[in-house]
């Protein structure tokens, strides 16, 4: 078919203005075998955008492995779904509001929150925990400030109040961060696994039921607007972010949880990015139906809507329904017991097309393989760059590199990115459902006991949440499976398997050659690690462009993870627990100080990462766990942020003990200085304290994953020796530069 | 026979199947009571639970003490029924004028969660009867809106009528509230509100077991 281009001049500038390219355009109009009107023209630029069609990252993302034994739904859905065993599914996924929160940071975030518990409950689970993963820029900037305290209070004002803990997350400052804040969050949910249920439409004739809250001209065009392009003046798209209404959304949890109870839905849908229009369509899509649909039924919350903004506006706290005509009564009856709203807006066809009406008149007619399927992929063109930094400006320097191991120490336990998050977390309710047996700080992982309703078992789940994005951009590829290899290590600690992970690709331009190589290499390293640690990928979320006009952001994949432990009542802590214990190193660790927290401190981006063997990793964390089931050690924690020392000092002040230490036997093996064996950073290393008769025995099964004795609890202070260094620090004064680090900066 | 215990469900509230489990940890017997309905269903006890009843709209337990449940809590505690409320339930039964004061917001005006320590005054209350004056209960907070405040003429009244039945450890005041005041009840002691959650102490695993007394001494109610 010929379309004459010349012609539709104004056509193509108006797609323009949407984020279309002329050649999408193009497409559009042979899809069609027309120009689309306005209402089209919106609902293909929504569909298309890189927020919903996922057209840069599609291809690569093709890489990670989905399979697994007990995975009941993967990557599609609105969630993936694991078989926990009980007759009970877990849930889980974890989504980016970046460019929301950018712009206004308290809604921004709340309706992050908001959004990532839809996922969850249109399957029919109910979501019992939530965690945070938030990157900032440089903590002394007062747009940092402004941003960390109300993205903070935005996650604690929906969270708390719709009866779901958070239990856990990460909070990171890095400059590259400054402009473009990084917002992700995380929802776990359980379900009976006979109940979950798809968003696949089905059976002509059955009625589409918007729920929940009424459509405003809120949050329209997000999905193409912030999320798909660079962000450059933010306070002109403050009207497209979307406001929060956490009472609404509390009420529609219990009312879609008690129809998909009741068994009154073919399926049901969450209304997110690109509202009706991404909705209605998938839906359609994924049944391989039509759907059409009367856009002057939608029940609007001001006056003189167009039928394109009612098509295409994000208002928050909505689910979209199929239900069958002899249904429809009892659907009404449940929605109008929990004072939610519920219309009938259109009807399952058999057409394959996605028709809008505004009451009789046509108001748009598509193909919904068109908007799902057809959407243009795109390859990316990765190149490695010369110098992997470049685009980044090397950190502040805030210790000098003479300072003593003492003042290091002091510095890193004070350092924003290693110190206490109580300030953050004591802004969150983590108790709500009596499910956390594990609070924040207690352990390396959430644990949540496995119960839902009448079903109360004995076992727990555990979950963490991980990425570290100036490891990342020293490596993409060595990076993104440290961050896997972190979260399996968080989980191993407290005696946990992984089950399944949920990724959210935060990275800058990809049509940017070197974004494209760090996405590439990132996503590679991350496949990997999966398979190495066997743990399928069910879901997740892409966040591109996220760049300002000082350059992009630390490429930071960030890692769900959940898992699952057989006894809740022996759970990991991270605290010393008892005076006399052995404390051992597990573990084929291998401290560098290259991208550590130690080399931030002294201004000092590094080159490149240490490679690490991923099967020695995986061998030390079965130990780990089997260790942590069986009682044999009593406190387990991973070397993280700030090395080893940090992590001593994390596990006395947590057990409210000391500890005497000689790092000599790490030092040899890894052949680096006492410095080093102190401060510096990698994975695979787990610190674990137990009786010296059960870590001896320990010992002997660990010849090859890596054991070293290295000292035992006890006393009130924490005293570190390492060739030609040693460092002492009473507990208290430890746990006073720990703990109140953030809230000190902060006042 | 054991007896049974109403936990009102407002929408909006959030912990009340934790209050659920620490009624059954206490051989207890729950019945949940809907909001729109005026009707007890014969219990020996209330609790309103925490959570944000009308998602805190307009002013923390303000509109939920209009709901029509709330009739028939407020004749039920008049008689003498035992009513406990905890957190936002504290807010309602003070925005019902069952118990004294109000709540305003912490003095950090952020929301805080965190264990701690809460010192029982007084024994004279239904709820705290099993419990000894001094005693010291580990219970965890979580609110935004729980300092609690009396005018200086009435808190004296209210001391010398053991109404302050509980209160904030030293150094652990989460939120400001007068004379470190945690939870109060009315003269006659049958009902009571307080701003830390008993519920979420009623299992080891979870935490401390130490808010499992005062549902443990509601048993003789029934009898």
């Amino acid at each position: 078919m010929s379309v004459a281009v010349e012609d539709t001049s104004r056509l193509f500038s108006e797609a323009r203005a949407l984020g279309l390219t002329d050649d999408e355009t193009r497409r559009i109009v042979e899809l069609l075998g027309r120009e689309p009107n306005a209402v089209e023209l919106a609902v293909f630029s929504l569909l298309w955008s890189e927020h919903c069609a996922y057209k840069h990252s599609k291809k690569l993302l093709r890489k990670l492995p989905t399979e697994g034994e007990r995975v009941l739904m993967g990557p599609g859905e609105n969630a993936g779904a694991i078989d926990v065993g009980d007759g009970l599914a877990v849930v889980f996924k974890v989504e980016s509001h970046n460019h929301p929160s950018a712009v206004e940071p308290f809604q921004g975030a709340a309706t992050g929150v908001g959004g990532i518990l839809r996922d969850i409950f249109a399957l029919g689970a109910r979501p019992v925990a939530v965690l945070d993963s938030l990157r900032f820029g440089d903590l002394d900037t007062p747009r940092t400030r402004f941003l960390l305290e109300r993205v903070v209070a935005g996650i604690g004002a929906y969270g708390n109040s719709i009866g779901v803990p958070t239990v856990g997350g990460e909070v990171v400052f890095e400059p590259p961060y400054e402009q473009n804040c990084l917002v992700n969050a995380m929802c776990v949910g359980l379900a009976p696994a006979e109940r979950l249920i798809r968003s696949a439409a089905a059976g002509p004739g059955n009625v589409i039921v918007l729920l929940g809250a009424r459509t405003g001209r809120d949050g329209i065009g997000g999905a193409s607007v912030l999320a798909s392009a660079e962000l450059e003046e933010g306070d002109a798209k403050r009207p497209t972010v979307q406001i929060g209404d956490p009472f609404e959304e509390s009420k529609l949890i219990e009312c879609c949880l008690e129809l998909v109870d009741s068994e009154l839905l073919v399926s049901l849908q969450d209304l997110g990015a690109a509202g009706l229009s991404s909705s209605t369509s998938e839906m359609a899509s994924k049944g391989g139906v039509g759907i059409d649909l009367d856009v002057s039924k939608v029940p609007l919350r001001e006056p003189g809507m167009e039928p394109f903004e009612i098509m295409i506006s994000e208002s928050q706290e909505r689910m979209l329904c199929v239900v069958e005509p002899r249904q429809l009564d009892a659907v009404l009856a449940v929605c109008r017991r929990w004072e939610t709203r519920a219309t009938p807006i259109g009807e399952v066809t058999d057409s394959g097309r996605l028709r809008v009406f505004d009451g009789d008149a046509p108001a748009g007619d598509m193909p919904v393989t068109a908007l799902v399927d057809e959407c243009p992929l795109y390859d990316l063109d990765p190149q490695e760059p010369v110098d992997r930094l470049a685009a980044f400006a090397a950190p502040k320097a805030r210790l000098a590199p003479d300072a003593s191991h003492d003042d290091v120490l002091r510095a890193l336990l004070g350092s924003e990115n290693v110190a206490s998050r109580r300030w953050v977390f004591e802004q969150y309710d983590s108790l709500v459902g009596s499910r956390t047996v594990r609070r924040p700080q207690q352990a390396d992982a959430a644990v949540l006991r496995l119960a839902l309703g009448d079903v109360r078992t004995d076992r727990a789940l555990a979950v963490s949440i991980d990425g570290n994005g100036r490891r990342v951009a020293h490596d993409p590829y060595i990076g993104a499976a440290e961050a896997v290899a972190e979260c399996a290590a968080n989980l191993a600690c407290v005696g946990a398997e992984p089950l399944g992970l949920t990724n959210c690709l935060n990275f800058g331009n990809p049509e940017k050659p070197h974004v494209a190589w760090q996405l590439t290499r990132a996503v590679e390293g991350m496949a990997a690690a999966c398979r190495a640690l066997d743990v399928p990928v069910v879901g997740g979320n892409v966040s591109l462009y996220n760049e300002g006009p000082e350059g992009p952001i630390y490429p930071t994949p960030v890692v769900g993870m959940v898992g699952e432990l057989p006894d809740a009542a022996r759970a990991g802590r991270v605290g010393f627990a008892e005076p006399g214990d052995m404390v051992a190193l597990l573990g084929p660790f291998t401290p560098s100080l290259r991208g550590s927290e130690l080399a931030r401190l002294e201004g000092r981006l590094g080159d490149g990462l240490e490679p690490f063997d991923l099967g020695d990793v995986r061998e030390a964390l079965d130990l780990v766990r089997e260790a942590v089931r069986t009682g044999a050690v009593r406190s387990a924690h991973d070397v993280s942020e700030g090395g080893l020392a940090c992590t001593v000092a994390e596990c006395a002040i947590a057990g409210g003990v000391g500890a005497t230490l000689d790092l000599e036997p790490l030092a040899r093996r890894a052949g680096v200085d006492g410095r080093t064996a102190l401060f510096g950073e990698g994975p695979g290393g787990i610190l674990v304290s137990g009786p010296r008769e059960t870590l001896l025995d320990l010992s002997t099964k660990a010849a090859h994953a890596g054991f070293l004795a290295l000292g035992q609890v006890g006393g009130s202070t924490i005293d570190l020796a390492a060739p030609a260094a040693r460092l002492g620090i009473s507990v208290e004064d430890a746990g006073d530069l720990f703990d109140f680090a953030l809230a000190n900066r902060l006042s | 026979m054991s007896a049974r215990v109403g936990i009102v469900l407002f929408p909006g509230s959030c912990d009340e199947h934790d209050a659920l489990l620490a009624v059954e940890r206490a051989g207890l017997e729950p019945e949940y009571l809907w909001h729109a309905d005026p009707d007890l269903k014969g219990v020996d006890a209330v609790i309103v639970p925490g959570g944000f009843s009308y998602g805190d709209y307009l002013r923390v337990g303000a509109i939920a003490r209009f709901a029509p449940v709330m009739e028939e809590v407020s004749r039920f505690a008049v008689e003498g029924g035992p009513v406990l409320g905890i957190c936002n339930g504290f807010q309602v039964l003070c925005e019902a004028h069952l118990l004294p004061g109000a709540l305003l917001p912490n003095n950090s005006l952020r929301f805080v969660c965190r264990q701690v320590d809460v010192v029982v005054e007084h024994d004279r209350t239904v709820f705290t009867r099993a419990s000894e004056p001094g005693e010291v209960l580990s219970l965890p907070v979580k609110h935004t809106t729980g300092c609690w405040f009396a005018p200086a003429e009435q808190l004296d009244q209210l001391e010398a009528n053991g109404q302050l039945v509980l209160r904030y450890a030293a150094g652990h005041n989460p939120n400001g509230s007068t004379r470190d005041v945690a939870g109060v009840s009315n003269e006659a002691g049958n009902v009571l509100g307080l701003m830390p959650h008993p519920e979420h102490a009623t299992d080891a695993l979870t935490g401390s077991t130490d808010g499992l007394r005062l549902f443990t001494a509601l048993s003789p109610v029934a009898a």
